[in-house]
């Protein structure tokens, strides 16, 4: 059986971190499971934790009235879903719902923040790994914006 | 690594500017917007080209249009091209029907590395119709599936409605060792596969970048971002390649409607390393 500590170790988002800060998120860290078509994180609820998915997939979508939900992306393996719980107002701006059985740790929020703000290396450890996910998915959605296939005869 | 030589242009025997008349055998539609040509002739019992290559089409009395092959290189008696609809010729093209006839002059230009690839692994990534120009490697590389290592297919479309060649995606994937993952920009409603541009998978995919041979093919931009993801995951650009499109008239390097900087794409081109085409594409003058 695997442990927590070890989980989080192996996962992407926290490669070469420091042992202290695993140490400290340990402790905020829990296993969840999601079966198919179940919500994850609801659009406008509290955003309390993220997730690290372990094995699985995951569908950020936006509804959109009679069109129904839209999916805006897809996350995977060593995927990060939620970053609402880092802002105010601690929000979540999308849903997001497993496409298949997912297993994730959960990593509860409001207990990393409070975390951060006594260990602002903690903090902005966190902030970097963070902000670079933000600017690759920022990237990705500028090029899915720009809507290349499009025909232009 | 293996060495990889320049992809050298496969001259044709006949006369480049003289058409060859050819007779539509079959249309088939693959998309609301694409469709495929198999061609056929009594006058040329095969037609051999290579991975890559392409041909000049003739719709008689409404055009000429350039359009990649995208048929098996190993069965040489059929002529297939897949292409869309966006112009004048393709839509005339669309309206053929089997027992016409059109003229072929062809085929042209540089082809896939696939012979020097071998030993190394393999990603191909297409977007949209690019899938098409990329179909004769893939061919090539099931056929002989034992000289490559890890082999694999990523494919990013606007929707799933876009996506070409479905059932073959499938045979491939199931029977052929080949895993396609396939992503579409925007989904709604049944579809459970990816969303995300095609350059997201490439993180995901498993290949040694150390030993990887790269094919490209799509939007150029889609191309640009992609050769980035790949640099980015360690792969040498002298190791990715890249199929260029431009406006191609003669397809033999006379006319220079294809010129881009020192290179034709017709003659040079239309495959590339992305080592060579990315200092001229990065300059917007030309």
């Amino acid at each position: 059986m695997e442990t927590l500590e070890a989980i989080l170790a192996q996962h992407p988002f926290f490669d070469r971190l420091e042992q202290r800060y695993l140490d400290l998120l340990v402790g905020c860290a829990s296993n969840v499971r999601f079966d198919a078509r179940q919500f994850i994180l609801r659009e406008g609820e509290e955003a309390n934790h993220f997730y690290l998915i372990r094995h699985g997939k995951v569908a950020l979508e936006i509804f959109a009235g009679h069109r129904g939900p839209i999916t805006v992306e897809t996350l995977e393996d060593g995927d990060i879903v939620g970053w609402s719980w880092l802002f105010p107002p601690y929000r979540w701006r999308f849903d997001a719902r497993a496409v298949e059985i997912t297993r994730a740790i959960a990593l509860d929020g409001k207990c990393l923040r409070t975390k951060s703000e006594q260990d602002h290396d903690l903090g902005y450890e966190l902030l970097k790994r963070f902000a670079r996910i933000v600017e690759e998915r920022l990237q990705a959605t500028r090029l899915q914006l720009l809507d290349v296939y499009e025909v232009r005869s | 690594m293996v060495a990889l030589m320049p992809p050298p242009m496969v001259a044709s025997a006949q006369h480049p500017m003289v058409p060859r008349p050819y007779t539509v055998c079959g249309v088939r539609r693959e998309t609301y917007d694409t469709f495929t040509l198999e061609l056929g002739s009594e006058h040329a019992a095969e037609f051999a080209f290579a991975a890559g290559q392409f041909n000049m089409l003739y719709v008689f009395g409404v055009g000429e249009v350039p359009i990649s092959i995208s048929g098996n290189p190993t069965q040489p008696n059929v002529l297939i091209h897949t292409t869309r609809e966006v112009g004048a010729v393709t839509r005339a093209m669309r309206q053929l029907s089997a027992g016409d006839v059109l003229g072929v002059r062809g085929p042209f230009g540089s082809h896939w590395p696939v012979e020097e690839a071998a030993g190394a692994d393999v990603v191909i990534v297409a977007g949209g119709i690019g899938l098409a120009p990329l179909r004769p490697a893939l061919y090539h590389i099931l056929a002989h599936r034992e000289r490559y290592g890890n082999v694999i297919l990523l494919y990013g479309t606007r929707t799933p409605a876009d996506i070409l060649y479905k059932k073959e995606l499938k045979q491939w994937e199931a029977g052929l060792r080949l895993p396609v993952h396939i992503t579409v920009d925007r989904a709604a409603g049944a579809w459970r596969g990816s969303v995300g541009v095609v350059t997201t998978l490439i993180p995901r995919a498993s290949f040694d970048p150390r030993n990887t041979v790269a094919m490209v093919c799509g939007p150029e931009v889609m191309m640009r971002f992609t050769a980035r993801e790949l640099e980015k995951r360690g792969v040498k650009p002298e190791n990715i390649y890249v199929s260029m499109e431009r406006n191609m008239k003669c397809a033999v390097g006379f006319c220079g409607h294809c010129q881009l900087g020192p290179t034709f794409i017709c003659k040079d081109g239309p495959v590339f390393r992305w080592s060579r085409i990315e200092p001229l594409i990065a300059v917007r003058e030309i």
